[in-house]
């Protein structure tokens, strides 16, 4: 049995979930990090856009800035945030990788404020930046996140990021494009998907060591637990050693 | 086909009014002969920048912003600036640390990213200094590009169904054609905007390498522009190559020659950004003394740019950051 921390899990599972020839836009941090796991492992064709305008690079170190040097390495585009808007909104983007300060059941996110009065704010946040268009216009939200009770919250203090809104038919009734939403959220103790009816958030694999009762106790709604549910794959050694050895040799990510 | 639910708009304030009249006035006056704009940035700032003026900045927060005209506005003290936050990171940081703006439309905000949060600007943001309405990436990029298309809004797909959306300025609205929801983002038209490039001749035609982000479409949507760029060079260098002009002059009133300026943040190609630097920055504005003492030696005790770059290590550091910049080091 490979030796791992819940880092490197998170970021093998998210690389796997990347099929050769996808599009992907990706932030820093962990998200990249899974993009560049998948196109040195499972996906050679791995197109990988950044907001702020880089378009398929060959990424020799991890960037800093989603706008840095290093998001157009040997790229095959330098273009400008309308432009992967652009290409998302028509379309030709399938997955984006989120993460957020809250998550709901039905996998809106809120990256804004923490408290409820908007103009005074008890933590202000980020905000948006590129969150809401990518998870409004890409076919395929994905959200990697540690998983706690403070994340995984009954009520977001202000929804920052569309999921499937209120869940049912919610999300295709606000306007945004059809066959869109949130797909998969992957935390250190499972990977959750998407009820089809109800839209809300339910177990698809528990990770090594990890039983339902983490599962429940680390969310502030009720995660549903289907009869049927798979366990997750650990890192293969050949994932392991590119992670650490190519792909975050300094450990910025993993280290963490 | 016509769909049922009530159309809504945001509850956010809109900071300025599309208007494409008043844009087409101000295309029609800006000055169409090729005549030199070069300036000082101390000139600039003190020409086209006042208290009250809705800024938007070039760049992307750490990577080629104009951080010498930055410095000036907190030197020069303004007030009451207007910010558009189209992914403001260590540009909206130095502008926090002299609290020049009260309001701001954001898509992303105190963050430097990868780096952490700055407490300075995000202090800003708790305590009511700054009246904000809420964006997105995308939408603030179609705001610019509105205006700079000279219309009042432009229809887009996202936003919608979040608070985001209730905290904006925009509308939803029926397709002409479909009937389906849309969002209209309203025009979004600077009073000034702030871009550092690679190259520009001294009449305002600039060249940009690597990424553009909205610079075009934010030099066609201000009422006046200021360049800082790395080098200046012949307008014949412009015209042997006119596919790589960016930014047209006409839509600049100022150029400044500011080699290294968008020191400590990256410029694509040249220099990577000073990462030692930026972490320094974020650490003293833990304790308010410390920054206080920082800003003394950083800004205001800096007469201009270059006294700022030569006490964080000068040509030297310059050089350490190209070779970081291209990997070999």
């Amino acid at each position: 049995m490979a030796d791992f921390n819940s880092m490197e899990l998170m970021i093998c599972i998210a690389a796997r979930s990347l099929e050769d020839g996808a599009v992907v836009v990706v932030g820093t941090g962990a998200p990249c990090a899974a993009a560049m796991l998948a196109q040195k492992t499972n996906a050679p064709n791995l197109v990988i856009m950044f907001e702020a305008g880089g378009i398929a690079p060959l990424l020799p170190t991890m960037p800093i800035s989603v706008g840095d040097s290093r998001t157009t390495h040997k790229a095959l585009m330098a273009s400008t945030m309308a432009e992967i808007m652009e290409n998302c909104q028509r379309g030709l983007v399938d997955y984006c990788f989120l993460g957020g300060a809250q998550i709901d059941r039905f996998g809106n996110l809120n990256s804004t404020i923490i408290g409820s009065d908007h103009s005074r704010p008890k933590v202000r946040f980020p905000g948006s930046g590129g969150a809401n268009d990518l998870a409004s216009l890409c076919w395929r939200t994905m959200v990697v996140t540690p998983q706690d009770n403070k994340r995984f919250v009954e009520k977001l203090d202000f929804c920052t990021t569309p999921g499937f809104l209120n869940g049912g038919s919610s999300r295709a009734d606000s306007g945004l494009p059809e066959g869109t939403g949130p797909y998969r959220v992957i935390t250190d103790i499972g990977v959750y998907g998407f009820a089809p009816d109800t839209k809300e958030m339910q177990l698809l694999s528990l990770h090594p060591g990890r039983n339902t009762d983490d599962v429940c106790n680390n969310s502030g709604f009720e995660i549903l637990i289907p009869e049927k549910y798979e366990y997750t794959l650990e890192p293969t050694e050949e994932e392991l050693r590119v992670l650490r050895d190519v792909v975050d040799p300094l450990r910025y990510i993993i280290g963490r | 086909m016509t769909t049922q639910f009530p159309l809504k708009t945001g509850k956010g304030r809109l900071f300025i009014q599309p208007d494409a009249e008043a844009g087409r006035e101000i295309s029609r006056r800006k000055d169409k002969r090729l005549v030199s704009k070069l300036t000082t940035v101390k000139d600039a700032v003190n020409r086209y920048i006042h208290d009250g003026d809705y800024l938007a900045l070039g760049g992307f927060g750490s990577n080629r912003i104009s951080t010498s005209l930055l410095h000036e506005i907190v030197r020069q003290k303004r007030k009451d600036l207007g910010l558009a936050g189209h992914t403001v990171t260590h540009d909206c940081q130095i502008l926090a640390a002299g609290r020049c703006f009260n309001r701001c439309d954001i898509a992303y905000v105190v963050g430097l990213e990868a780096r952490g949060l700055s407490r300075n600007a995000r202090s800003m943001f708790e305590d009511g200094s700054v009246e904000v309405t809420e964006w997105t990436n995308a939408s603030l990029a179609w705001r610019f590009k509105a205006a700079a298309m000279g219309l009042p809004f432009l229809p887009a797909r996202v936003m919608m169904g979040t608070d985001t959306f209730e905290y904006s300025g925009s509308k939803e609205i029926l397709c002409p054609f479909t009937g389906k929801k849309l969002l209209a983002l309203p025009a979004l038209s600077p009073d000034v905007a702030l871009i550092h490039v690679h190259r520009a001749d001294i009449h305002g035609n600039c060249q940009i390498d690597g990424i553009i982000m909205a610079d075009d479409d934010i030099a066609k949507a201000s009422k006046r522009v200021i360049i800082t760029t790395e080098k200046i060079i012949p307008v014949e260098d412009i015209r042997r190559e006119p596919n790589r002009t960016v930014i047209p002059y006409w839509c600049v009133d100022a150029v400044i020659e500011m080699p290294f300026g968008s020191y400590p943040a990256n410029m694509p190609g040249e220099y990577f950004s000073d990462e030692d630097h930026l972490k320094e920055w974020l650490a003293a504005e833990k304790d308010p003394e410390t920054f206080k003492a920082f800003l003394e030696k950083n800004i205001f005790g800096c007469s201009d740019f270059y006294e700022y770059l030569q006490i964080n290590g000068g040509i030297e550091k310059i050089k350490l950051l190209r070779e970081k910049e291209f990997l070999s080091n």
